[in-house]
């Protein structure tokens, strides 16, 4: 019975006297090559010139500050929560009085720490986050000699006041209107007809 | 006489320096060659567009450690590198590069030396260029360095033969001169020896390849069999003159077959132009020209070894000495017999 129809009969049948002086096929092979140096390179010469990244890209997470300069993040712990990885921990401290322009609510962020060999980039974070507060960027990750040195605090998430980071590539007004509409779980495609009617959740 | 010896040590400076810019810039145009024939950009860090790259390699070979392994024969361990690229530098004595330069009445020749047997000195050099290759394979007392180099030994033993006799063929045909400056005239009257010396040519440069040890035929350092060949133990600037002298050979044999077949300096319609031009034989602009010239066709043939080199695959040993003494050997010798009928009827030989 044939399967296939692959099937290929070997020949050994004696080279001719052009195969056997082998000069045609150099030639042929040469002018594979030759044709090559017309090629474009598909090199791109990485540290001067960089790939184009999606702009929904999620690479290094961000601790936002508002416009004057406080922290957002109040540390309600929706991200642990919602984190898949477990890669978030934080422990909460109280605003004092004079730390107004220090953190946006009473209640803030003491120690806020991401495990980046855990975190799988997800981004459910910063959908759970109530607050605006922690954003997936377009940086990537910088390579580290040692396992604790991934562990990013507060001192590389937070954003520094003279090197704003612009997010609003993710924080479109569709991504707020989404956040608004209750009752709505991860995962879901934003669709208020079909909420509205009740659908199943 | 005075005059004599500075003329000659300009000359011997000025070729010892070409070469080793050549050679140097061939090392660094071999990549790029490569690379562009491999779709990618090679070295473009160094410099403008990577030009830097030569320096920085020299730069690295010196400041190397250097290590002499201490079961060696330390004395040919070290002429074993030198001896290579003495030899690889000795056989421009005798390449014309340029046509004579008249200065006052007086001719200057742009070539160190006009020797009457020009090409023998050529294949005498060649042939010792094989013993720094076997010196430094032996001395190093490690057996993959001695199987290179009894390969490099016997494949120049092997492809010596028809190149000889190839050459044989070719001063048959351009009038039975061995210097090369006659050589080289003789296709400024007539045809370029290529005309009438096609296998011949053929014949040579596959020889040609062989004597640098580029691929196809560079079994003498075949790396996925002997680690590195006849330089296993070798090491900062030693490996860096075993690695330059090949570039300095490659160089060297794309100027003679560029001399013995493609007529050197000349080139077709020369002296149409150069009384278009308004320029007088023998004035310093004419000389420039050839020069340039031969250069062109150097770099024609460099780019052909290294075209070669990235696109054939390397021979098995047996196929190396059956292409040797099978093939290559029995061409030479029918090149030779059909060569010396074509002149018989061509009146230049006579019985």
């Amino acid at each position: 019975m044939q399967l296939t129809n692959r099937k290929v009969v070997v020949s050994n049948k004696e080279q001719s006297l052009a195969e056997r002086m082998y000069l045609p096929a150099i030639a042929k092979g040469m002018m594979i090559t030759a044709s090559h140096l017309f090629k474009k390179s598909p090199t791109i010469n990485y540290p001067d010139v960089k790939r184009p990244i999606a702009p929904v890209y999620r690479g290094q997470h961000v601790l936002k500050r508002d416009d004057n300069g406080a922290e957002r993040c109040t540390s309600c712990g929706m991200c642990a929560v919602a984190c898949p990885a477990e890669a978030i921990t934080m422990t909460s401290g109280e605003r004092k009085k004079g730390e107004e322009h220090l953190y946006r609510e009473e209640k803030y962020a003491a120690t806020y720490e991401i495990d980046m060999l855990r975190c799988i980039f997800c981004g459910l974070c910063e959908e759970a986050c109530p607050k605006e507060a922690i954003f997936l960027t377009d940086r990537l990750v910088d390579a580290q000699f040692e396992r604790k040195d991934f562990i990013y605090g507060k001192d590389k998430l937070v954003e520094k006041m003279d090197a704003r980071i612009d997010v609003s590539k993710r924080q479109t007004p569709e991504v707020l209107a989404f956040k608004k509409v209750e009752g709505l779980k991860h995962n879901e495609l934003f669709d208020a007809k079909k909420l509205n009617k009740g659908h199943k959740h | 006489m005075t005059a004599f010896i500075i003329y000659k040590a300009i000359m011997c400076v000025g070729i010892f320096v070409l070469l080793l810019a050549s050679a140097a810039y061939a090392t660094l145009w071999e990549r790029k060659f490569a690379a562009f024939l491999q779709d990618r950009k090679g070295p473009s860090r160094a410099g403008w567009g990577g030009l830097l790259q030569p320096l920085a390699d020299g730069v690295k070979m010196f400041m190397k450690e250097e290590i002499i392994p201490n079961v060696s024969n330390r004395a040919l361990f070290i002429l074993g590198p030198s001896l290579f690229m003495v030899t690889a530098v000795i056989t421009s004595a005798v390449v014309p590069w340029a046509k004579p330069v008249i200065i006052g009445g007086q001719t200057y020749d742009l070539q160190i030396t006009d020797i009457n047997i020009g090409v023998i000195y050529l294949l005498g050099v060649a042939s010792i260029g094989v013993y720094g290759i076997m010196i430094g394979g032996w001395s190093s007392n490690n057996k993959f360095a001695l199987l290179g180099a009894v390969r490099a030994s016997s494949q120049m033993i092997s492809y010596e033969i028809p190149m000889g006799i190839a050459l044989i063929a070719l001063i048959i045909s351009s009038g039975g001169s061995l210097s090369l400056k006659t050589i080289v005239e003789g296709q400024d009257a007539g045809l370029a020896n290529i005309v009438w010396q096609p296998l011949g040519f053929l014949i040579f440069f596959i020889c040609a390849l062989a004597e640098t040890n580029r691929a196809p035929f560079d079994l003498p350092e075949c790396e996925t069999e002997l680690v590195g060949g006849y330089h296993t133990e070798y090491s900062s600037m030693k490996l860096g003159l075993y690695l330059f002298a090949e570039y300095i050979n490659m160089f060297i044999s794309s100027a003679v077959i560029a001399t013995l077949y493609f007529g050197g300096y000349n080139f077709p319609f020369a002296h149409e132009i150069y009384a278009k031009l308004g320029l007088a034989e023998g004035s310093a602009m004419v000389s420039l020209i050839g020069f340039g010239v031969l250069l062109a066709k150097i770099f024609g043939f460099i780019c052909l070894f290294m075209w070669i080199r990235w696109t054939l695959p390397r021979f098995r040993y047996d196929q190396l000495m059956n292409l040797g003494w099978k093939t290559l050997l029995p061409l030479s010798l029918f090149n030779l017999a059909a060569t010396v009928v074509v002149e018989y009827f061509r009146g230049n030989i006579h019985f």
